[in-house]
């Protein structure tokens, strides 16, 4: 007999990654069968009522919900305790003889530590609120919310501009300042060279590479995905250019941006061009090269050799050429997905997308078709009331094994990103899932080719070359570079060049 | 040159503040960068876009920090002593009454009575029968306290013959007006009006008034502000505590009262009353307050608080940037300890304008200054500290006169701000005393409340319509 045990607490508050650790303890002790511990937005009472939990129709997206199925009361007991135990070890510490409470705002934490950056990450809803309180306290700010409306990134800016602080973001998933990274980011050498990003993957991309030229980075300044886009207008950009052209540690500037919008960029090379040092552009988009392709441009122009980027090669793998299915690319890094698309799409052709490089190649809501599909699990619409698929790769796995079973799947391209702030042992887990699903492909009669994009340095705390083996163990073909890793899973598919 | 962004780039390794999500606070630890982490939680429901219109408001900032500056910088001498017609031109047959405007249908039991009270002790009415009945006919005129700079305790009922303090504010050349006190336990302010309270109320007018008055004329004007900056370092909070502040008020008024024109008999009686009543003082905190919120009100773009108020219904509050309007919910009823054989069930809701201290950042803002008070309102010492410490979260800035020695002399947490309270969601805490239910009754005792939450994202919405 099981039992379902669900209470609602009113007004209590964890943030999504919190919950996901504290779901996870809940869901090993014995007897727990299914557990999730949620704050009951809208998509987590999806989420439950698809595990089969009943919620309370009055819970609302400020209210908490432990749900436990197990095999008697005991073990529901045990989940509960199990559940006390790990929220009551995230609060903040207070109370005490005389002890001040811990600040309660942005800028309040701004004050009470003298802090120069605030790093924001509150539900997308909130963030403006937030960040226009740290600009008030004269932090900058790298602001990782996302789901923050276009209009007030403008207002934000235009702000922040006003005092002479930055605002990294919204959706800002990197940045490095004065060697100490924030959000995700990767472990690497202090250097010459500054980044200006408007991509999180992009910019970690470009960090490897550099990394594994031998080139060290002053600072990476994330400026928010839209930010070249024309509604913002590059505001951040210009000001973190200004920053890094002002700095006596950078001696050189790539910027590093999602398709940017043609007006923008045009203006930005322009304003670029007067600062009195060279800066090189690795914006994607149609006609224009791809990251690695455009960083070994800037490496040359330095005066630096171009490496042979790291890869490890499986041996599973079909014969090149031979596939007639089609390309399945599953992506927590946007950057990384739109530029897998860009190369694919010159032999492939139409790519569907839940982050299209036309909207007429929008994927529908459930996220399926038969033909060459790319999808970022870490898109704004993915992520609502759930942590990135960096910190909770759930939704990925998934798809992984359903792929597996599709016999229109002809290639799964994967990326994996490590550093700071990533899962601490993503290898593992989606190795067995790479094992997995190559299993069931042969179960069913194909051999199903496994490439991943592994962006990473050796200083990260994951390992690199450990984080490859074991993927390779499993199967799959590595690479360090995007490009080359999109390249390879063409050749599976008889559209390679 | 001036580095961009403040110096960003030429820090060693930045300080950095975090809010949201714990794994990225700790993976900075990580890297042993100093970081802050916010306790945040989402502020209350529905409020997000008025929040991000305030605070975007390009005139919040300079606006708050004028409406801080005159509300610590405002003076408070106790000047005059006058009835209330005269003071106020208040007009026989209007009563004034502590908290937002109510009509007499939807007044609670103690400001009924104080009302009821008010009547017979002016004559306009021969009973308490017939008070009762001409109030609800509608024969009188009601209006708060605050529309006439003034404040009242608790039912805070104010009439023509009634004598009262009257303060000034030099540095911003403003009065503000309140009631004598009437000692503890049957009194018209806890909506006592049996003969012993309107007896009391006679001989405060016939005798008490006239002395006090003298006494202030010939050897005042007193610095208020001076005593309240001095009693939180002995013991006060200047809510619910004030011997102290009473003593040093009685010491400024001894010499002039005792060579008052009248009787030594009266004037022993008066010297008396006023020095047995450990309360006396609340009467002129409240104007020095008062003062200081007036000072700090009407400035356009300014989220802080003004006003906090409590009819025995409703709670209200008034903010700095949208002029006179009320915000109000229903009054909660306090928490905390009881007189003889009263109950929580004999308690009345929220009532009074006393919470104007708490507006003026003392009360229990300033309960750390008072651990004393803790056992009268049902709290430990470490809860006063921490009640104190936690009134930061929400206030703009701490006074530079009003300190608390136990937070090594640290200025009280002064300036509700509405952005504050609506994010944090900590309500203003406050120190006060219980009302019985019942008209007539009078206290039953005292404990601590906060304003109805309600009231902070209708004075949020109303700023953001106000926002250009």
């Amino acid at each position: 007999m099981t039992i379902t045990h669900v209470d609602l607490r009113r007004g209590a508050y964890h943030d999504s990654v919190t919950l996901l650790q504290v779901s996870r303890t809940v869901a090993d002790v014995e007897g727990v069968e299914a557990a999730q511990v949620a704050m009951t937005t809208e998509l987590n009472v999806e989420v439950l009522s698809g595990m089969g939990f009943e919620i309370p129709e009055a819970a609302g997206p400020n209210d908490l919900v432990v749900a436990i199925r197990a095999v008697d009361e005991d073990a529901v007991a045990a989940g509960l305790a199990a559940a006390a135990a790990a929220l009551s070890a995230k609060a903040a510490p207070s109370g005490g003889f005389g002890d001040a409470p811990a600040p309660r705002t942005t800028s309040g934490a701004v004050r009470v530590g003298g802090a120069e950056l605030a790093l924001i990450s509150v539900p997308g809803r909130y963030a403006t609120t937030e960040a226009l309180d740290a600009i008030g306290a004269g932090a900058s700010v790298m602001l990782f919310s996302d789901n923050v409306p276009v209009e007030d990134e403008v207002r934000l800016k235009d702000a922040a501009a006003a005092v002479d602080v930055l605002i990294m973001g919204p959706d800002c998933g990197t940045a490095v300042v004065g060697g100490v990274a924030l959000g995700f980011a990767n472990v690497v050498e202090a250097g010459p060279m500054g980044l200006v990003a408007a991509s999180g993957t992009g910019a970690q991309q470009i960090m490897c590479l550099l990394d594994a030229a031998g080139v060290g980075i002053s600072h990476c300044l994330g400026v928010g995905g839209r930010d070249l886009k024309a509604a913002v207008g590059g505001r951040s950009t210009r000001q973190a250019l200004a920053a890094l052209a002002a700095d006596p540690a950078t001696s050189s500037i790539v910027v590093v941006s999602k398709p940017p919008d043609e007006a923008v960029l045009t203006d930005l090379e322009a304003y670029a061009a007067g600062l009195g040092l060279p800066v090189r552009w690795a914006t994607l988009g149609a006609g224009r090269p791809d990251l690695t392709t455009a960083l070994e441009a800037v490496l040359k122009a330095e005066g630096h050799d171009v490496p042979e980027w790291p890869k490890w090669l499986s041996d599973s793998d079909p014969e090149p050429g031979a596939g007639l299915g089609s390309l399945r690319g599953l992506f927590c890094g946007g950057t990384l997905a739109d530029e897998a698309m860009l190369i694919a799409a010159e032999s492939l052709g139409d790519i569907r997308s839940n982050i299209p490089l036309r909207d007429d190649l929008a994927l529908g809501s459930g996220l399926t078709h038969d033909g060459h599909l790319v999808i970022d699990f870490g898109d704004d619409g993915l992520t609502q009331g759930r942590a990135h698929p960096m910190i909770d790769p759930t939704l990925r796995m998934e798809r992984i094994a359903a792929e597996a079973q599709d016999p229109t799947c002809g290639a799964l391209l994967l990326d994996l990103v490590l550093g700071f702030g990533a899962h601490q042992d993503p290898a593992g887990e989606l190795a067995d899932a790479i094992r997995a699903a190559k299993g069931a492909a042969r179960d069913s009669g194909r051999e199903l080719p496994v490439v991943v994009s592994l962006t990473g340095t050796k200083g990260d705390p994951q390992g690199f070359a450990a984080t490859a083996q074991t993927l390779s163990g499993a199967g799959a073909s590595v690479f360090l570079s995007n490009r080359d890793a999109t390249r390879h899973a063409l050749t599976f598919l008889g559209g390679a060049r | 040159m001036n580095q961009p962004l403040h110096g960003l780039l030429c820090v060693e390794s930045p300080s950095v503040a975090t809010a949201g999500v714990q794994l990225f606070a700790d993976a900075l630890r990580g890297q042993a960068v100093t970081v802050t982490e916010a306790d945040w939680q989402p502020p209350m429901a529905g409020t997000e876009t008025d929040l991000a219109t305030v605070l975007a408001d390009a005139r919040r900032a300079e606006a708050n920090a004028t409406a801080y500056a005159r509300l610590t910088a405002a003076g408070a001498e106790l000047c005059d002593v006058k009835q209330a017609k005269d003071a106020l031109g208040l007009e026989r047959g209007t009563f004034l009454h502590a908290g937002p405007p109510i009509e007499w249908e939807r007044m609670s039991g103690p400001l009924k009575g104080a009302l009821i009270g008010a009547v017979l002790f002016e004559g306009l009415a021969d009973n308490a029968e017939r008070a009762e009945d001409d109030l609800a006919a509608g024969k009188f005129a009601f209006e708060p306290c605050h529309h006439r700079d003034a404040v009242g305790p608790m039912a805070g009922v104010v009439s023509p013959s009634m004598w009262m303090y009257g303060l000034r504010d030099e540095v911003h050349d403003a009065w503000s007006w309140c009631s004598l006190n009437e000692g503890l336990g049957k009194v018209l302010r806890y909506g006592a009006y049996g003969p012993e309270v309107i007896d009391r109320l006679h001989w405060m007018t016939d005798v008490l008034g006239p002395i006090l008055q003298q006494s202030v004329r010939r050897t005042g004007p007193f610095d208020i502000k001076a005593i309240l900056a001095q009693m939180l370092q002995m013991g006060d909070e200047g809510h619910n505590r004030n011997r102290a502040g009473s003593l040093m008020l009685l010491r400024e008024l001894l010499p002039g009262m005792i060579t008052a024109d009248a009787s030594s008999a009266d004037i022993a009686e008066a010297v008396r009353f006023s020095g047995a009543n450990e309360h006396f003082f609340l009467n002129l905190g409240m104007p020095a307050c008062k003062l200081a919120t007036m000072a700090a009100h009407g400035i356009p773009g300014s989220s802080l608080v003004t006003t906090m108020a409590r009819n025995g219904t409703d709670f209200g509050i008034r903010v700095s940037g949208t002029s006179d309007q009320w915000f109000t919910g229903p009054a909660n009823t306090p928490d905390g300890l009881f007189l003889g054989d009263y109950g929580p069930d004999d308690a009345n809701p929220d009532i009074g304008d006393s919470a104007i201290t708490e507006t003026g950042g003392i009360g229990g803002f300033a309960m750390a200054a008072a651990p004393a008070i803790v056992k009268f309102v049902g709290g430990d010492v470490a809860f006063a500290l921490r009640a104190t410490q936690t009134m930061y979260e929400i206030t703009h800035g701490e006074h530079p006169m009003f300190q608390v020695p136990i937070l090594d002399f640290r200025g009280t947490p002064t300036g509700i701000d509405v952005v504050s309270v609506v994010r944090t969601g900590i309500l203003p805490q406050i120190n006060t005393g219980m009302a019985g239910r019942v008209a007539g009754t009078g206290q039953v005792g005292a404990g601590l409340v906060t304003p109805p939450a309600e009231c902070f994202p209708a004075a949020l919405a109303a700023l953001a319509t106000a926002t250009p």
